[in-house]
């Protein structure tokens, strides 16, 4: 993956800028030293590394102004990072830029349960939103992966979903309102406590923007109540394509499951000898889960099992009670870790229409043995999401290239049947320059054309999204 | 001018030379549009409709009626339930769906499963500069590239004429039923809607009307499933009095297409705002107005007032954390609240990369 050359005038200036960042911030908020700035050389996208000029951690929306204006006024790039969990290379760094981290932000400004939201600085994780507001009974329903460790920041950047989305929606459907510094220091609010924004929506335009257009310091979130309880069930059946109908026929059924998530054969397997979640052995696996009261998640799974058997399941088996929930839940939610203990791994994240599963899942089949690679999948089966795991092995030269050229042949794919390359990871620097696949240059000119706008220098994370041939003459200028 | 199709229509942007008023079916007449006629009416037709991936592709101009029927044949709706302005404005012809989200029309489910933006999939559009763009597309989890899709839904045309919208779709319900509790003043009112709202129960529309006195619940799902839900939100509400229960679904149907429309303001004289609002806030602000009527939607949350002709309720309102649309009534004051200058000249700065010839509805947005 290529970068810009660093800005030799930015590199040649790097006492003056740490010292004009330390006049704004207090002295351990600016970190300068070359065994310090390591810890920001990368992000999740862990084959890329380059440690920043220096760092900075301010700690409210004031500091990352002061922050921001004075970059503006030296030229020097900024690049935001949230927790640095970016799959992507969303939060990696250019040698001549200062890593802006909100990690320092991480208060709770606002509850309010009557009106149902909750105000946080932007530092604050995932996990610990929810963690705020469980005790009355809610919840933050956004619910990515990296949730222990992801930041709301980075949720906002790359408009971050998870596994229940298919009925909370993602981040974007539940963002209520933001503070954001544009990169000349202007402070400006959008949204708030009440619904739809006033004027553009402009909060749904910075929502998945990669941190181009401004650095959001706090949040307006949208909380809801738990549901009184959750089941899941799990099915086994004996072809994808079979397994899809199922999930076709559950939806057309007039059933809105919180989550159904698929996984193949080559993923069970890996699964099964890590977790040893009692998963049986079959070409696909879904994990449907329900909510509601008891006698509504019975009335529901009734339904589903219902739809299910006619489709001649390998294995059905419902939760009786929440340890065989766990159980079920269980390798699903090892499969990354399951993986990870064979081999070395890239997670892809393309979305393709639910119809294309079958095609989709038998053509990534024979790619497997043309590049000569294993790849697992796991899928978020109700909206189309797909994350094929490839496995490689970092230390064999030319091993990881192979995994990209065909990682990046799967992502063509997704295009092709009518998808896209990203789902909720981002483009971050992994799929900047596939985007001319699903992209004609008027349809990134329009998008470049906002960047324009909200930074007109681009020096926020303008390394990232586009193809660095097509955004070099902005970044150039 | 009825372009017949996107090709067409890209022409027409390029090769005029004064403003275009852009129109899908004329029944919303909101802000303040002058130009040359440009109607959408001859794209129409759903292009693709996927029931089993809930997903629906649709040509700007075809009427929502259309889309409607064809999702009502596989049992599934535009969940955002939008709302038709005829009732209220008293407009003829047929809504289209390229006007709905032109202006992120949504009812009162809004609340609860989100506005016709958070449904939204993908747009192709033709920009003032008469290219045709595409952003988003067909599949529910989509993060390739900015969001253009919800930054075109709601801008009433300003940056781009909408040639085919892209839209999630829903299952229909089976049932649906209603509680309603009688005689709460506004305030008690909005702390009822707040405690159905704040409970696991699923609550899929809550209103108020001061008229009446009545404040209203809505349930929707599988019938044993409402039965239950109907009981225990009861249960939940009774410090607020002992709701009454209907399971009556063509009544309850027929009730929240009243408030959606704003049934109640119809033909009545008068002009009428629509309040977006933080819910508890929203008996201070109708206080401060001391309007003629009042509908609460959403739970206090979205406020519809009928005022004396010619008012500017922003006088009154203030500072507040919200903004105020006015929907019907002619005035010289500005339709849509005024920005803060710092949005302002981002909003601006959108506009002129987008429309650099300021032909696209001008001045529609003020």
């Amino acid at each position: 993956m290529e970068m810009p050359a660093p800005d030799a005038r930015v590199l040649s200036r790097k006492d003056y800028i740490v010292e004009r960042l330390c006049a704004v911030l207090p002295k351990d908020a600016v970190i300068s030293d070359i065994s310090e700035t390591r810890a920001y050389e990368c992000d999740a996208l862990t084959a890329y590394k380059c440690p920043p000029l220096c760092a900075v951690l301010p700690a409210n929306t004031q500091e990352v102004a002061a922050v921001l204006k004075i970059c503006h006024e030296l030229d020097v790039p900024v690049v935001p990072r949230g927790s640095g969990t970016s799959l992507a290379g969303g939060a990696l760094p250019t040698a001549d830029s200062v890593i802006l981290g909100v990690a320092k932000m991480n208060q709770v400004i606002e509850t309010n349960y009557d009106d149902r939201y909750i105000r946080v600085q932007t530092g604050r994780t995932n996990l610990s939103v929810t963690g705020a507001v469980e005790a009355n009974g809610f919840f933050y329903a956004p619910d990515p992966s990296s949730q222990l460790a992801c930041a709301i920041a980075g949720n906002i950047a790359m408009n971050s979903g998870g596994a229940h989305c298919l009925k909370y929606g993602v981040t974007t459907n539940n963002l209520m309102g933001v503070t954001m510094v544009t990169m000349d220091g202007t402070v400006v609010e959008l949204g708030g406590a009440h619904l739809d924004a006033a004027g553009l929506d402009l909060l749904g335009l910075i929502c998945g923007s990669e941190g181009q257009l401004g650095v959001v310091t706090e949040a307006t979130l949208r909380i809801l109540h738990k549901p009184e309880g959750a089941r899941p069930v799990l099915m086994g059946y004996d072809s994808s394509e079979v397994a899809g109908q199922v999930v076709t026929d559950i939806i057309k059924a007039g059933i809105l499951p919180v989550a159904i998530e698929f996984m193949d054969r080559p993923c069970i397997e890996a699964t099964e000898a890590f977790a040893k979640a009692g998963y049986p052995m079959c070409e696909a696996l879904l994990i449907v889960e329900v909510e509601g009261s008891e006698s509504e998640i019975d009335a529901q799974l009734k339904l589903i099992m219902e739809i299910a058997a006619k489709h001649n399941p390998v294995e059905l088996r419902e939760a009786k009670d929440a340890d065989e929930a766990g159980r079920i839940w269980l390798g699903r939610k090892s499969a990354f870790g399951a993986m990870g203990q064979i081999n070395d791994y890239m997670c892809l994240d393309g979305t393709i229409p639910v119809s294309s599963l079958p095609f989709v899942l038998k053509r990534i089949g024979e790619m497997s043995k043309e590049f000569g690679l294993h790849v697992g999948n796991v899928f978020h089966a109700g909206d189309g999401n797909m994350h094929p795991l490839i496995l490689f092995d970092a230390n064999k030269p030319g091993d990881l290239e192979l995994c990209e050229e065909f990682g990046a042949e799967i992502l063509k794919l997704c295009v092709e049947v009518g998808g896209c390359l990203t789902g909720e990871h981002g483009v971050g620097i992994e799929k900047r320059d596939l985007m001319n696949v699903q992209f004609d240059p008027v349809d990134l000119e329009a998008q470049m054309a906002i960047k324009d706008v909200f930074d007109p220098k681009w020096l926020l994370n303008a390394a990232k999204v586009f193809p660095l041939a097509t955004s070099e003459e902005r970044r150039a200028a | 001018m009825t372009p017949k199709s996107e090709a067409e229509l890209a022409q027409m942007i390029k090769g005029a030379n004064a403003p275009l008023r852009i129109q899908g079916g004329g029944t919303r007449p909101i802000g303040h549009a002058h130009g040359d006629g440009l109607e959408t009416g001859a794209l129409a037709g759903v292009t693709l409709y996927e029931p089993g991936a809930l997903t629906i592709v649709a040509q700007a101009g075809t009427p929502v009626a259309e889309i409607e029927k064809t999702l009502a044949k596989e049992n599934q709706r535009l969940a955002f339930e939008p709302m038709d302005h005829r009732t209220l404005l008293g407009t003829k012809g047929e809504p289209t769906i390229g006007g709905v989200v032109a202006a992120n029309v949504s009812g009162p489910r809004r609340i609860s499963v989100g506005a016709c933006r958070d449904f939204m999939l993908g747009v192709r559009f033709v920009d003032g500069a008469g290219d045709i763009i595409k952003n988003g597309g067909r599949v529910m989890k989509n993060v390739t590239g900015y969001d253009l899709v919800k930054l075109m839904t709601g801008a009433y045309g300003t940056l781009g004429v909408l040639t085919e919208v892209s839209m999630k779709v829903l299952p229909d319900v089976a049932a649906q039923a209603m509680l309603t509790l009688d005689g709460l003043n506004d305030t008690q009112a909005i702390a009822a809607m707040s405690a159905g709202l704040s409970s696991p129960y699923e609550v899929t529309g809550v209103a108020h009307d001061p008229q009446e006195g009545k404040t209203l619940f809505r349930l929707e799902g599988f019938p044993d499933s409402i039965a239950y839900r109907a009981d225990a939100l009861t249960k939940h509400l009774a410090r607020f009095g002992t709701a009454a229960t209907t399971e009556d679904t063509q009544l309850v149907k027929d009730t929240w297409i009243g408030i959606r429309d704003v049934g109640a303001f119809a033909g009545k004289d008068g002009d009428v705002w629509r309040i977006s609002a933080k819910p508890s806030d929203a008996p201070d602000l109708v206080a401060k107005i001391g309007p003629k009527a009042v509908q609460y939607d959403w739970g206090g949350g979205l406020i519809w007032v009928l005022t004396d002709p010619g008012r500017n309720i922003r006088t009154a309102l203030g500072d507040f954390d919200g903004h105020a649309t006015l929907i019907r009534g002619g005035a010289e004051f500005p339709t849509f609240q005024p920005e803060p200058p710092a949005l302002a000249a981002i909003t601006a700065g959108l506009r002129a990369k987008f429309d650099p010839r300021g032909i696209l509805n001008p001045g529609m947005m003020n």
